[in-house]
């Protein structure tokens, strides 16, 4: 009789604990999907880049590691080949007649030949790139320091963002873009990569120019780039979230 | 803990829910002597006797938590129940574990996949430092998809990394600052000297108390109002050393962070080894969730539940029915 009491005690504390967990689960499942809930979550989003930007230096440095770090396997994720008609024929020229442009609010708008980006003063860096999933790979990156150019093209007091438009699209023909605040384009680790480990870029990453955004996550770096345009505000591009994957519900700032 | 005690058979609580009498302070140096022998729970339940037959009131209300534990503990629930669900999402984006700055596929201390076996099945394998285990139905392949951790186990439930990021990004936040304000008022309330402390008592008796937790014997009567010395431990464990140290190790997977404090990097073996060390202390807290809740179960679960909730805690004397 106890014991039965007992077991039915148990039973009951069972099925509660049980019948609370899935009712808390399809709870949040119903949130995610409502229309109100994600822009709360949103709202987070704000307060780590204000807490962040407060506690970083402006100029801190991501660490920089030794040659014997270097991953012996870098991998490439997202789009690994624009896979365009164009990409190809650059592809096939060697890239020869590829340019960056540097447009929108700026005072002189510029465009530099790969050769003639070789020909200014480059940064290497050995950093981590740290990728959305949860995986780092360690890489050996030389290139141009963003600055420098931003310093040339001399950006309008307007301009607050620097829009990264890129030679690949997905699957479906949306095309990737990305974009910083034009602070972060002269901090020093912000270089647009030509080499990978003493190489050019190859296709999978980013062939022939990419950016580095060292202190921010993987999908910030956008490969194949073509032109950078000087913006006020974010709207009108792409959904209006500032990059192909802030679309798709990433943060935008991604330092973390 | 333990401030205030009123018997409950006169005249209990006003409608206010404040104790009409305090009859007693109950500190943790009560004399031996005054205190009751442990009795088995389930012996007691045997003996009825009617109250009032006791010098001490058979039944008595202790106002055991304060507002605002009451009020963290709950907050704490909901984030860490949100936390380690959508962490587990998280981790399903990349479900391997490694040690150092870098991840070398090859090498994880840990992973969960799918593999196809020769007849073409598919089976989930889960191997830790290089030894494969079949975790098919649960880890690596569960319900016809391939996924380290099965729908039931993460939030949202479908595969969908962004999602999970904002759920746990935003809880974090929560957490931290619950467990910051909770750590400030338990420090200056002295509820961490006074109740969470073991005393020079609790540490003698450490032995019997190991002993009684194996054979699941509970305190009851007076000593059930404190915390024993295993509980404590346990608490200031969670307290001072997991809660900091999953904070601390989330905060290292972050770049920027890394570039204000270079040093989290070394303390925690990398950015990889902070994330392993990350998903331990989730599984100690799963752990110490498990085992917390198996406790409140055998100790009275309504009983603690409602001094949770609250704050009274019904203490029963020897000779007291059990139910409650």
């Amino acid at each position: 009789m106890k014991h039965e009491r007992a077991m039915l005690r148990r039973q009951f504390l069972k099925g509660t604990l049980g019948a609370a967990s899935l009712v808390a689960l399809t709870g949040c499942d119903n949130l995610t999907q409502s229309s109100w809930f994600p822009s709360i979550l949103n709202k987070t989003e704000q307060l780590t880049e204000r807490v962040q930007r407060a506690l970083t230096p402006t100029n801190a440095l991501a660490k920089e590691y030794r040659d014997a770090d270097i991953s012996k396997v870098f991998p490439a994720n997202g789009n690994t080949d624009p896979g365009t008609e164009d990409y190809a024929g650059h592809l096939a020229k060697n890239f020869s007649e590829w340019a960056v442009e540097i447009g929108g609010l700026v005072q002189a708008p510029m465009s530099w030949s790969l050769a003639a980006l070789k020909e200014l003063p480059s940064r290497a860096q050995i950093t981590r790139h740290d990728c959305v999933e949860g995986w780092s790979a360690i890489g050996k990156w030389t290139g141009v320091p963003l600055g420098d150019l931003m310093r040339q093209v001399q950006p309008l007091p307007n301009a607050k963002f620097a829009v990264f438009h890129c030679a690949d699209v997905d699957d479906e023909g949306v095309a990737y873009y990305e974009s910083m605040a034009l602070a972060d384009c002269y901090h020093p680790q912000t270089i647009l990569a030509y080499e990978l480990n003493g190489y050019p870029l190859d296709v999978p990453h980013g062939a022939p120019l990419r950016l580095r955004f060292e202190r921010q996550l993987g999908y910030k770096h956008a490969k194949y780039v073509r032109m950078i345009e000087l913006v006020e505000t974010l709207a009108g591009i792409g959904d209006g979230r500032g990059g192909y994957w802030e679309d798709q519900g990433y943060e935008w700032y991604a330092g973390i | 803990m333990a401030t205030r005690i009123e018997p409950a058979s006169q005249g209990g609580q006003n409608q206010e829910g404040e104790p009409v009498q305090e009859t007693t302070i109950l500190s943790p140096q009560l004399p031996e002597s005054a205190q009751t022998d442990p009795v088995n729970v389930s012996a007691s339940q045997d003996e009825v006797s009617p109250p009032g037959t006791n010098s001490i009131p058979a039944v008595e209300k202790v106002y055991r938590h304060t507002c605002w534990v009451r009020i963290g503990h709950w907050l704490n629930v909901v984030c860490l129940f949100i936390l380690i669900m959508s962490g587990l999402q998280i981790f399903n984006a990349h479900p391997a574990l490694y040690w150092g700055d870098r991840s070398d596929r090859d090498r994880p201390l840990f992973s969960i996949r799918a593999v196809k076996t020769e007849d073409g099945a598919v089976k989930g394998v889960t191997t830790i430092m290089g030894h494969p285990f079949d975790t098919t139905g649960v880890l690596g392949y569960s319900d016809h998809s391939v996924r380290a951790f099965p729908a039931w186990a993460t939030i949202p439930s479908a595969k969908w990394l962004a999602m999970g990021r904002q759920w746990h990004l935003f809880f974090a936040w929560f957490f931290v600052i619950n467990g910051l304000l909770y750590a400030a008022y338990a420090m200056l309330s002295r509820h961490v000297t006074k109740d969470l402390v073991p005393t020079g008592q609790d540490l003698k008796g450490i032995g019997q108390s190991i002993r009684d937790h194996l054979q699941l014997k509970y305190p009851t009567g007076a000593e059930a109002t404190r915390y024993n010395v295993l509980q404590k431990f346990a608490y200031l464990g969670v307290l001072f050393v997991l809660a900091p140290v999953i904070v601390l190790t989330g905060l290292t997977m972050s770049p920027t962070i890394d570039t204000a404090f270079p040093w989290l990097l070394t303390m925690f073996g990398g950015r990889q080894g902070a994330r392993t060390i990350h998903f331990i202390a989730c599984f100690s807290f799963v752990g110490f969730i498990v085992i917390h809740v198996f406790q409140i179960m055998l100790t009275g679960f309504f009983n603690n539940i409602r001094s949770m909730v609250t704050g009274w805690f019904v203490v029963k004397h020897e000779g007291a029915s059990h139910e409650t």
